[in-house]
């Protein structure tokens, strides 16, 4: 079956961003094919800003006297780092909001969605706001980079090597932790190495740690200054070796195209010897993400019907897909984060060092159901009347002060784009000229009906808002 | 925005509920599990890390009283189990149990190269991985894969929450987490949903079949099998609800819902609740006592209602938590993460009853911590292949020795 112009230009967008904002959609449409790929990459080129939401308390605490600055992080006494600790958890959830309206909003849409792909693939648990926020700019400064350069600068970061536990890691006492998530999770993937390249990469990792203020230091009393052998190389290595080792595999170049092309273009049918092709080019040119993208969209495959409409959105990707389908903005801006935790995806809290599994187990009974009904739930001012799980590790057991909140999504929607974009279409064409719009799945086709009979029908406005809400509360909404 | 709320969502009698369903989906008969052997597990989560050692407190042992001046529970003030132990005094249902032979107490679970942080020791518990490994599928959800298969709705295990554990999401299934059926059956049964259900399912499987793999068909069974879930529980909760007194807290509630769906025979063999939390770092006796409060009057009124209601014979109710808490106190008048930590077994048929294992070994720790003598996957592993009569060994990917305590 063909695939439709509109079709083919709402897959672009989905998959590499967070699908179109209402208002933007006419200028998209009356591009040219040919240079949609390169104006979405001119709309990412430049820097991202540093997003800078850590409580002056805590930098004080953390970067303050030149003393404290050189203090290993794991001096910093019990009542300090119960202070950073509560502060830092108000101001992850700043930084959380932040991002989400950086997705939201950004023309950088390309950006900021292989930020979030990075953030699942490099995923760490840090309560410290200032290393969260840290390697939160790192991967979004590298986020369409090289991959060297973004695993290196990750490696190297406070967050990273604190939650995989190398500031433990040392000479009489090796930790393997962080050597075996770099190479299981980061790098290679499972069963290309043995235990004992983990053992001895620990050992070259030995004496990478950071400062309280974040900053990566290298002590070299603490490092295994000895011969390592990993993955057949032998040699007094030292963790950068070890990088460089594992950047000058070609699985490497396999194992992240896997993951690219599963989050891009289909997470479930995933044709092993296109990934053979992408990789091949992939590691021959040094491992650019941006390169890799190239090859990925422009690719007549990118645009065959089995990889449209084939993904299911991520808690994120629905909720900022929300936002820039039918703009509105929350009162409370930190309700949202209620509303990833009762989907699943609550940013800077992935639920493993593996990331968020992602695909079907997006779905259960609940997440579905709430899932159908948050279009409602934003519009309506309804109740938002879910409890989410404590996070103890969060918390300390001291109760957790969003669940006191008001849990209403009251929003002020925004519905100048929408009415806009069908107040000319006839009332008989609008139920599909929509679903066209809302849906991915070339075939779907909305049960006329049914909407007819659910539809406010007293005014032509309401019309067209409740035939665009009952679109959305349905399961093809759910996917792009 | 100037919709109202009444025109999309307006609740229906359960009567016109079930005329849209598919036909696929029609019968309640249907069972929603095969093989349901009338034996009910109930798992009760505490989480943050209960101080196991304030729950079955050592009442005989120096150091326990050495490593906590401030905190540690006199022998006078606990309720005397056996010469060695005794339970928080808080526990008093507990100890009746204790003395009717229906409790039993495991000491010292936990596994081998445990884990301090909260959320990674429960994600062990939860799927039963090594520690050293990490599973996206819990150990109740790939019972679910085993026992459900070709069935109509997940309700064979269920958690009283509004989200869902990773204790219950299998690889192909996924379990049902409610925390009042009611809720979930208003918002499930909207008309709009009903009708529009009802026309685009089989356009979605011409063939009529439930099972069409593409990632829409999946989202569609989901959405028909929560909808026939919802209507199935909420009618269940309402054929036999309890009449009997629960106290009115959050967890007095959920177990009267349990108790409300075990009376009308509802084919769920699993519940899964959470209660919390336990991360006592500071002034710990208050928080833990106030907690096992709750926990004391909920849980004896559903023993208590069960029992009258001759259905105690056929529960299980076994409590675990993702670690125990450290020996001695910390400075905050509580303590801090530490390892293997006891669990509780309660019900009418017991095949071992009281304290089965010795009491933890303070003098021999690891870093402070308790030693673990028992591997909690062979406590699932009993619960599998003993009490639910599954395939723990399938389940669990790997055989455990199943121990003799049901």
């Amino acid at each position: 079956m063909p695939v439709s112009k509109q079709l083919k230009l709402q897959h672009l967008l989905w998959r590499t961003g967070f699908g179109p904002a209402t208002a933007d959609w006419k200028s998209w449409e009356s591009r040219p094919e040919s240079t949609w790929w390169s104006k979405i990459k001119e709309f990412s080129t430049g820097q991202p800003e540093y997003y800078d939401v850590a409580d002056n308390a805590v930098k004080g605490l953390l970067l303050g006297a030149g003393e404290i600055g050189r203090m290993e992080s794991d001096n910093l006494d019990k009542d300090k780092k119960r202070q950073v600790r509560r502060q830092s958890r108000e101001d992850l959830r700043n930084l959380n909001v932040r991002w989400l309206n950086e997705m939201i909003y950004s023309k950088a849409q390309l950006r900021e969605k292989m930020a979030l792909f990075w953030h699942g693939h490099f995923a760490s648990r840090n309560i410290n706001i200032l290393y969260q926020q840290q390697l939160l700019d790192i991967i979004r400064k590298n986020a369409l980079g090289n991959f060297g350069d973004l695993l290196r600068a990750v490696s190297k970061s406070a967050a990273m090597l604190a939650f995989l536990n190398n500031q433990q890691n040392k000479k009489q006492h090796p930790n393997e932790n962080f050597a075996r998530e770099v190479m299981e999770l980061f790098t290679l993937g499972r069963g290309n190495y043995t235990e004992n390249d983990i053992k001895e990469a620990a050992r070259a990792f030995t004496g990478w740690g950071y400062e309280l203020n974040g900053d990566f230091v290298f002590r070299r009393r603490a490092h295994d200054e000895g011969s390592k052998t990993v993955l057949g190389q032998t040699g007094p290595f030292d963790g950068d070796d070890v990088l460089d080792i594992l950047l000058r595999q070609p699985q490497t170049a396999v194992y992240i195209t896997r993951k690219i092309y599963r989050f891009i273009v289909n997470e479930e049918i995933v044709p092993e010897d296109r990934i053979q092709a992408l990789a091949t080019r992939f590691f021959q040119r040094q491992y650019s993400i941006t390169g890799l993208l190239d090859d990925i969209v422009g690719s007549p495959w990118f645009y065959a019907p089995e990889n449209i409409g084939a993904r299911i959105k991520s808690p994120v990707e629905l909720w900022v897909g929300l936002r820039r389908t039918l703009p509105f903005e929350p009162q409370d801006p930190l309700s949202q984060i209620l509303v990833q935790n009762a989907l699943g995806q609550t940013l800077f809290y992935p639920p493993n060092v593996a990331g968020w599994p992602g695909g079907r187990t997006w779905i259960d009974a609940s997440s579905l159901m709430l899932r159908l009904r948050l279009p409602q739930l934003v519009a309506w001012q309804g109740d938002f009347n879910v409890s989410t799980k404590d996070d103890d590790d969060q918390n300390m057991g001291e109760g957790d002060a969003l669940r006191d909140r008001q849990k209403r999504l009251v929003s002020e929607v925004n519905w100048t784009p929408v009415l806009d974009l069908f107040g000319k279409t006839p009332d008989a064409q609008l139920a599909e000229q929509m679903a066209r719009y809302l849906w991915q799945l070339p075939e779907a086709r909305p049960p006329l009906d049914v909407m007819e009979e659910h539809t406010d029908r007293s005014s032509r406005d309401k019309r067209i808002k409740t035939t665009f809400m009952q679109l959305m509360a349905t399961p093809e909404f759910q996917l792009c | 925005m100037l919709i109202k709320r009444r025109e999309f969502l307006k609740t229906t009698s359960l009567a016109t509920a079930s005329l849209w369903l598919p036909n696929f989906l029609h019968e309640f008969g249907r069972p929603g599990v095969l093989a349901h052997n009338g034996r009910i597990l109930v798992m009760l989560q505490l989480s943050g890390g209960n101080d196991g050692l304030n729950t079955v407190v050592p009442t005989r042992n120096d150091i326990y009283y050495r490593e906590r001046p401030r905190l540690a529970i006199a022998r006078e003030t606990a309720l005397t189990l056996t010469d060695e132990a005794g339970l928080h005094p808080a526990l008093t249902s507990f100890k009746s149990l204790y003395d009717e032979g229906q409790l039993a107490v495991l000491n010292s679970v936990g596994y081998p190269n445990p884990d301090r942080s909260h959320f990674r020791s429960m994600d062990i518990w939860h799927t039963a991985s090594p520690a050293s490994e990490i599973w996206q599928t819990g150990w109740l959800g790939r019972y679910l894969d085993a026992q459900c298969k070709g069935c109509d709705r997940p309700t064979a295990i269920l958690e009283i929450d509004d989200t869902l554990s990773l204790a219950l999401k299998g690889e192909e299934l996924r379990g049902i987490a409610v925390q009042e059926p009611k809720r979930l059956y208003d918002s499930a049964n909207s008309p709009f949903f009903r009708d529009y259900l009802a026309v685009k399912q089989p356009q979605n499987s011409p063939s009529g079949q439930v099972h069409d793999d593409s990632p829409v068909g999946y989202l569609y069974k989901t959405m028909a099998e929560t909808m026939a879930s919802a209507d199935y529980l909420f009618e269940k909760s309402r054929a036999k609800a309890t009449a009997s007194n629960y106290p009115n807290s959050e967890l007095g509630r959920h177990l009267r819902t349990i108790a409300s769906l075990i009376l009308a025979d509802s084919d769920t063999s699993v519940y899964y609740l959470s209660h919390g939390s336990f991360d006592t770092h500071i002034n710990q006796t208050g928080q833990q006592e106030r907690l096992f409060r709750d926990l004391n009057e909920a849980l004896g009124a559903f023993a208590a209602d069960l029992k009258a209601n001759g259905r105690w014979d056929d529960v299980l109710v076994v409590t675990f938590s993702e670690f125990g808490r450290r020996v001695s106190q910390n400075a905050s008048g509580g303590t801090d993460h530490g390892t293997a930590n006891q669990m509780f077994f309660l019900g009418g048929s017991l095949k071992q009853k009281g304290i089965l294992n010795p009491m933890p070994d303070l003098a021999d720790l690891d870093e402070g911590d308790l030693k673990f003598q028992v591997d909690f996957r062979q406590v699932y592993a009993t619960l599998l292949k003993r009490w639910l009569k599954a395939d723990a060994d399938d389940i669990l990917g790997e055989a455990f020795r199943p121990m003799g305590f049901v």
